[in-house]
């Protein structure tokens, strides 16, 4: 398109074009400072890290990450914590983005402050909450023996599932608001129609709502997905040390055992898979993020 | 859709309503509970956890304001995160307006670069500037801290920026400039005030970005405590109720910048579905 432009430069007179051309450059000139920063303070630091776990040209320290049943182990147990907070996520925030889409405005607007609010107080202030809650002395556990639910406290921190309740909190906002951003997409003249040719609720669901919200869902699963897999905060509080997820694992390697080939090359599994599974999701959807697009 | 609809199929809409509000009841009442439990902790009188309270008092409060760890720590995070905010509006600001109405090659994937901070899991940045930082003997400086909280925070700036601007008439620029304004003229007194509101939402974003981020400080910091930092060693050495008091101090900053938003930017509600 530039260079098309550049043609009718030859146009006597200070020409669109050159004028164009002039302001194209100064745009990009606009450009350099955030360039420069990121080039510095992200990309150099980044490829110096994967850099870090191939050096003297081996791979050794990815045989260790993928070969040995520890390490495997842990893999393992960061996508299945991730697996199982994506699928819970999902279970809670249909209903919620549902009720968010189809109620009153004044209905409408309670249950953002709710969905919200969470999203934006402190994560730290959250996880400790979470720790209150579930300990074994904690309010939950009290409150089902006082009520004779239970009479032996429930392990229910320090462990798998106190990183799972932890994380479905900290995540949901992320899997609602797609969600109730596709079901405001649903044109309800389409709804009635299905109603009108003698659907009933359930079927009107299935058939109609359910795929034109599925945009949302598939995007909500994705975005909640590659979080959980990063995560850290939440498996290194709630899990007690316990629950070693891929991030508490790069954390240990680099500040405890000061291994950072083998951190690098944790990371770099990392980054490539998080990567990867937005590269295929992008692919299939053809969202992006960005400034321009 | 039900104004028309028979009274039969009414009472079943209402049925229906009401059946969802059982389901949703619950969920929202497990979103916000942590957040409730908090406040009465926070004003225990005992030293240990212990719920409910089994009397009122302040103490916690005073243990955070009369400890200068928490002070400093809490100054600290203020100054890294009011750096920041200029700092990712200063760069932010014209790669926002570059990519928008740039026409160069490689624009697209400077874009991918700019935002891509928000998809990287942020051990990986930390652990990365951490070695570069090492390098550069740049640990504990607190600017350092704001220069890597600049990079998370840029994707927020460009992507509300980005939009606001996109969503913007250049006729209206045109204009200015058809009447004898500078292009700096025509910036700062037609595009400016028109963005505003998405000015603030993004700096009150970027501020809540580094104000609240624990993982790049807690490599960063070195022996300098960050509020985030201060709170995590808290959680993990001991529980003690200050770090509840805390939490309340925290949830009231973030609101008061969340109420600012609202007031002066674009709202909660539009920050959070962008």
């Amino acid at each position: 398109m530039c260079s098309a432009m550049t043609e009718a430069a030859h146009a006597p007179r200070a020409s669109p074009a050159v004028v164009e051309r002039r302001r194209q450059r100064l745009l990009a000139a606009l450009a350099i400072p955030a360039l420069a920063l990121l080039a510095v303070l992200f990309a150099y630091p980044v490829l110096r890290l994967i850099a870090l776990s191939v050096e003297g040209g081996s791979l050794t320290w990815y045989a260790k990450a993928l070969g040995e049943s520890l390490y495997l182990e842990v893999f393992w147990i960061t996508i299945r914590i991730a697996v199982i907070v994506t699928a819970m996520t999902l279970v809670l925030s249909y209903p919620v983005a549902y009720f968010l889409a189809t109620t009153s405005r004044l209905g409408a607007a309670l249950g953002f402050a709710l969905v919200i609010l969470p999203l934006w107080t402190s994560i730290l202030v959250r996880t400790y909450a979470w720790m209150v809650l579930l300990g074994r002395n904690g309010i939950v556990n009290k409150s089902l023996i006082a009520v004779g639910a239970i009479d032996e406290p429930l392990a229910l921190l320090h462990n798998e599932l106190g990183v799972i309740i932890g994380m479905v909190h900290v995540l949901m906002p992320y899997m609602v608001l797609p969600i109730y951003a596709a079901m405001r997409r649903v044109d309800p003249d389409l709804l009635q129609a299905a109603e009108g040719l003698g659907a009933g609720t359930f079927r009107i669901f299935r058939r109609v709502f359910l795929p034109l919200s599925a945009q949302g869902i598939y995007a909500g699963c994705i975005l909640v997905f590659v979080l959980s897999v990063g995560f850290f905060i939440t498996p290194a509080l709630l899990g007690g040390g316990r629950v070693i997820m891929i991030a508490v694992l790069i954390e240990q390697q680099v500040r405890d055992v000061l291994n950072w080939p083998f951190a690098s090359a944790l990371a770099t599994v990392l980054l490539v898979a998080t990567i990867a599974i937005y590269g295929i999701a992008q692919r299939a959807t053809g969202e992006r993020t960005g400034a321009a697009t | 859709m039900s104004t028309r609809a028979p009274p039969s199929l009414r009472t079943r809409a209402r049925l229906r309503r009401v059946a969802l509000g059982l389901v949703c009841a619950p969920i929202f009442a497990f979103l916000v509970l942590p957040l409730v439990v908090v406040f009465p902790l926070s004003l225990s009188s005992a030293p240990y956890l212990q719920f409910p309270p089994p009397g009122l008092s302040w103490r916690w409060y005073q243990s955070y304001f009369g400890d200068p760890v928490w002070i400093d720590a809490t100054v600290r995070s203020l100054v890294i995160g009011a750096t920041t905010t200029l700092a990712s509006l200063a760069v932010g600001m014209p790669l926002a307006f570059s990519l928008v109405r740039g026409r160069y090659w490689g624009r697209t994937l400077l874009d991918r670069l700019a935002v891509s901070p928000m998809i990287v899991p942020s051990i990986i940045i930390s652990v990365a500037i951490y070695g570069l930082f090492a390098k550069l003997k740049l640990i504990g400086a607190w600017y350092g801290i704001a220069l890597a909280h600049t990079i998370l925070a840029l994707p927020f700036v460009i992507i509300i920026l980005g939009a606001s601007l996109r969503g913007l008439d250049e006729s209206l620029e045109q204009a200015a400039l058809g009447l004898g304004a500078s292009r700096w003229q025509a910036i700062r007194r037609v595009t400016l005030p028109e963005i505003r509101p998405s000015i603030v939402t993004a700096a009150v974003l970027a501020f809540i970005t580094s104000f609240d981020e624990l993982v790049v400080a807690m490599f960063l910091a070195g022996s300098q405590m960050t509020l985030p930092k201060k709170m995590f060693d808290n959680i993990r050495m001991e529980i003690d109720p200050t770090i509840a008091a805390v939490s309340v101090l925290q949830i009231l900053i973030i609101t008061i910048a969340l109420l600012i938003a609202q007031r002066f930017g674009r709202g909660a509600t539009a920050m959070a579905v962008e």
